[in-house]
């Protein structure tokens, strides 16, 4: 639970975005939106995980 | 000290998520969730004795401790509706960001009914 999260998402992010640059330049649109979608789904299971741990911990504490 | 832990998170984040804005926005949101969540992790240490003191003192005044579980709950509540309509509002999206904010009102209200009934319970004994 430290600061490599969210170095972790910000790489995937770009280097999502970049390989989203390269494929459409090649001409390849289908294959460009398929990687940025297979990155976000990617990014969205770690962020789901940290997010269920984090009401998981509010409600521990706060007895909901 | 935390503070500072904290400050730099917050603005290595913002600088991450500003990177991230131009090509595709929804990775900045990304970024904004894990450095929201980042920096709660780290202040919940703090958070547990200033609980713990709230109900030491509750019980030095011999209040009953059902209304400061209630207390709390309706502080949990309203920590995460506004955690969840403040990221909303960020995205541009005010609409479900005062949605969000209305449905914790009403949980507010469901939890805390109780506490109203024995105010009026005990307002009505005093004025006969």
């Amino acid at each position: 639970m430290d600061i490599t999260i969210v170095f972790k998402i910000a790489a995937v992010g770009i280097l999502v975005s970049v390989l989203n640059q390269v494929l459409v330049r090649s001409g390849r649109e289908e294959q460009a939106m398929l990687t940025t979608l297979a990155g976000l789904i990617v990014v969205l299971f770690w962020i789901i995980q940290y997010i269920s741990d984090l009401f998981k911990t509010v409600q521990t504490l706060f007895q909901l | 000290m935390e503070i500072s832990q904290i400050v730099i998170i917050g603005l290595i984040s913002v600088i991450l998520a500003l990177m991230l804005d131009k090509h595709n926005p929804e990775w900045s949101m990304y970024i904004r969730i894990a450095g929201g969540m980042l920096i709660f992790f780290i202040i919940i240490q703090k958070l547990e004795p200033v609980l713990e003191i709230v109900k030491k003192m509750s019980e030095k005044i011999d209040v009953d401790f059902v209304y400061i579980a209630i207390v709390f709950k309706v502080l949990g509540i309203s920590y995460i509706s506004e955690f969840g309509a403040q990221l909303c509002k960020d995205a541009g999206e005010s609409s479900i960001a005062s949605k969000i904010e209305f449905a914790g009102k009403v949980m507010i209200i469901t939890v805390s009914a109780p506490v109203m009934l024995a105010l009026i319970n005990i307002i009505s004994e005093i004025i006969p």
